[in-house]
């Protein structure tokens, strides 16, 4: 194979790896946001917020690195995958600016309920819409002539609703153990407990994914459980029910670090099992990544920026998590 | 009542960039204005450079969020409400954003967080270099995002192969005719503006007697700066019209309500550009001087709308008074600037109240000005989304015009609403003032809210 023909499989694992980025690092800062009304009080809201707030912009930015890499890469998905979800794509966006916001302006205002609500409201609205989108592709979206044709509410689908509250407990499971990890005493144990009982909520969720795409949808099926395949990817659901296994077990045992990594390791394993059934579509059922590649050219000048650049943003990303390392204690979060 | 889902895009289009404009023209002059006072307080240790960059930066990071929040929502608008113009220019523009995000996005956001967060954490050093580093993410994401949007008025350095834009030479592509005008015009008016907010606040303190030594150096920075780029700005804004003549000639006669171009053109003080009897109503006007600035000859000849069938004219009244509300602006700001420089050189301006009086109340010049410029540049190159190459029309997504018009409602009062409590805000970190603590110690804690 040349290069012209590998760039776009290259391009899929770039956006690919951009938006695993996004899920796992907004998802802990969302995930902080759904946990948000069933904090103590406004002091443990102000302590939650003080373990997002340097992280939150930079996290953001994958979104738009996942957005402007499919753009760059594959312009004939973002030009079909943007108008068939306008709906939620718009709901997330407006959802983002309200809780994007209330990290300046909560600590100025008077009246914190309102954006206590704002933030939770924009947190979880935000994460729902991500689910309902992910459903929908996953679904598959309807092109005529290289365009959208379905029509403005073909997400909305019990399929997409799922998804969604799943990706809502999803990311309520990271914000958990990433305030596990950068709380202590009796918030940290509290963590704890929402932790327990998230994780139960996404393991049924991945449970029904799981079992209702292959019987929907005979392309995944085949994909999972045909000869040879099924011995190839036997791993993966035997891997998540180990880490769920350990989660579980290092959550009651109220371990800092592992619950958090956990968490991380079991959205990757979910992750690259949606990716296993959508394979080699990028907007399933019509539109395969090659398909929907940009020019070679195109692809090739954006890599050799990507692969310089990216170093350079990984080392400093890198840079704010350890200057900003440690837990965030309560005798600091107010005065 | 049909719907029509063309102008519902675009209006909604225009309202997110408009209101997304205003942030980024205030925070890139702002940055490097923060950066400048970092380096000033690294290099000489004089108190009060650090007193007013924990006061700016204060301000920054309110603006900067807004900033953030609404530029997130064009970077998706793009795609949900042009997608028609991913298919057709994705293979050239879109590398642009990319290296826009790759290069810009991540820079500021990082080491925006060190500014705000790192207090005691982090080495003096590096709280200098991360002011440094987000003035220059500010100037890297007005480098690439006008790169992509001159490309559209200007596009070089391609090929159409079935109706779909070919990337032939990126070094033309990204310097592509217009791009270093425009972006020579932005930066310079984000300066401006920025230049403008810190003369304002400086005069509003100075005239309630509030910290006068902050106040001063304020105002002494502001002047010898806005002092020179407002007079460059209409040199830059020259050059910048000559291009547009070359390229979008059809621009320029919007600009000067010009319809006939056998004739010398008149300069039109006032009047009302009518396209359905190709003329202009209520004139009033200054024979040849149109030609004269235009072409640089009395009788000088340039194109003229009439020079085209109607179907390929922007619509006239944005083009013409925005161009006209821009350079009132920018002669007020020529003016402002050389008249403070003088007061200054005389050893008068602090004496003299009723320019500080003015210039308190005018810290909104330069944000009028961007938006109206941008209005003429956005406007004055309809019908085409490229020039030349895509329609808008043909550019817009299959959207139905329900659900465009459904989220344009709720756009507007999101925006209004988040924007009447920034400004509430902003307002209010002015009329707190300068702290006299030395450092900003921000704890995460702190950023979170509780001063």
């Amino acid at each position: 194979m040349d290069l012209a023909s590998l760039l776009p499989l290259i391009w899929a694992a770039v956006i690919g790896i951009a938006v695993a980025f996004y899920v796992i690092l907004d998802g802990f800062d969302l995930g902080v946001g759904i946990l948000f009304p069933f904090a103590r009080d406004d002091a443990e809201r102000g302590r939650m917020l003080g373990t997002i707030a340097p992280f939150w912009d930079g996290n953001e930015t994958w979104l738009v690195l996942g957005g402007g890499g499919l753009l760059v890469a594959f312009p004939r998905a973002y030009a079909i995958i943007m108008p068939a979800f306008y709906l939620p794509i718009m709901a997330m966006l407006l959802a983002l600016v309200f809780r994007g916001i209330t990290f300046e302006f909560r600590g100025m205002a008077q009246r914190k309920p309102f954006w206590n609500f704002a933030f939770a409201a924009g947190s979880t609205i935000a994460g729902f819409c991500q689910g309902l989108i992910l459903g929908g592709l996953v679904q598959g979206v309807k092109i005529e002539n290289g365009a959208f044709a379905g029509s403005a509410f073909d997400w909305a689908t019990p399929f997409g609703v799922v998804c969604g509250l799943g990706v809502v407990a999803g990311y309520a499971l990271l914000g958990a153990t990433w305030l596990m990890m950068k709380t202590d005493g009796d918030m940290a144990r509290r963590a704890g407990d929402k932790a327990r009982l998230l994780l139960v909520a996404v393991l049924v969720f991945m449970a029904a994914v799981s079992i209702f795409t292959p019987l929907e949808f005979p392309r995944i099926a085949h994909r999972w459980f045909s000869l040879p395949n099924l011995y190839y990817l036997l791993p993966v659901p035997i891997l998540t029910a180990l880490v769920a296994l350990a989660e579980w077990y290092w959550i009651a045992a109220r371990r800092e670090v592992a619950p958090f990594l956990a968490t991380i390791a079991l959205f990757l394993l979910g992750y690259l099992g949606l990716a296993i059934s959508i394979y080699p579509y990028i907007v399933p059922p019509d539109l395969t990544i090659r398909a929907a590649a940009a020019s070679p050219s195109s692809q090739t000048f954006m890599l050799i920026g990507t692969l310089v650049l990216l170093p350079f943003i990984l080392g400093y990303t890198a840079l704010t998590y350890w200057l900003f390392r440690g837990k965030v204690g309560a005798t600091t979060a107010y005065h | 009542m049909e719907l029509d889902p063309v102008l519902l895009a675009r209006i909604q289009f225009a309202f997110t960039i408009s209101f997304h404009i205003i942030f980024p023209s205030f925070t890139i002059g702002l940055a490097a204005y923060l950066a400048t006072l970092e380096v000033l307080w690294g290099w000489t240790g004089a108190e009060r450079y650090k007193r007013l960059a924990a006061f700016w930066t204060k301000i920054f990071a309110v603006s900067f969020a807004m900033g953030v929040v609404s530029g997130l929502v064009l970077s998706y608008q793009i795609g949900t409400n042009w997608s028609r113009l991913s298919t057709v220019a994705g293979n050239v523009i879109g590398p642009l954003m990319g290296y826009e995000v790759l290069m810009a996005f991540f820079l500021e956001a990082t080491f925006l967080s060190i500014m705000l967060f790192g207090g005691e954490r982090v080495p003096r050093w590096l709280h200098v270099f991360s002011a440094v580093a987000v003035a220059f993410g500010t100037a890297l994401s007005a480098f690439w995002i006008l790169s992509a949007n001159s490309w559209m008025q200007t596009p070089a350095g391609y090929a159409m192969e079935g109706g779909i834009a070919f990337p032939r030479d990126w070094w033309v592509i990204v310097f592509n005719p217009s791009f270093p005008y425009r972006l020579a015009h932005m930066l310079n008016a984000a300066f401006l503006t920025g230049g403008f907010v810190a003369l304002a606040i400086g005069a509003r303190y100075l005239l309630a007697d509030r910290h006068v030594e902050e106040s001063l150096t304020m105002l002494r920075m502001a002047i010898s700066l806005t002092a020179v780029l407002a007079p460059l700005q209409l040199f830059i804004g020259d050059i910048h019209a000559e291009n547009t003549l070359k390229y979008q000639p059809t621009k320029i006669a919007a600009m000067e309500a010009h319809w006939d171009g056998s004739k010398p053109a008149d300069f039109e003080i006032f009047a009302w550009p009518d396209a359905k009897t190709e003329s202009n109503l209520f004139s009033i006007s200054i024979p040849h001087v149109a030609s004269l600035l235009v072409t640089r000859e009395w009788d000088g000849l340039f194109p003229g709308l009439k020079d085209v069938p109607p179907r390929d004219r922007p619509p006239l009244p944005n083009v013409f008074f925005g161009f006209r509300i821009m350079v009132g602006l920018g002669l007020y700001m020529i003016a402002a600037a050389l008249f403070g420089a003088w007061l200054l050189w005389r050893g008068r301006l602090f004496e003299t109240r009723w320019y500080l009086t003015v210039v308190a109340n005018t810290w909104w010049v330069g944000f009028v000005a961007v938006i109206s410029g941008w209005v003429v540049s956005e406007s004055g190159r309809q019908p085409w989304l490229i020039h030349g190459v895509l329609r808008t029309a043909d550019a817009v997504s299959p959207v139905p015009a329900g659900s465009v018009l459904t989220t344009l409602v709720l756009f507007v009062f999101v925006y209004l609403f988040v924007f009447s409590f920034g400004a509430y805000f902003i307002n209010r970190l002015i009329n707190r003032g300068i702290e006299e603590a030395a450092l900003p110690t921000k704890t995460p804690q702190l950023a979170s809210g509780h001063p």
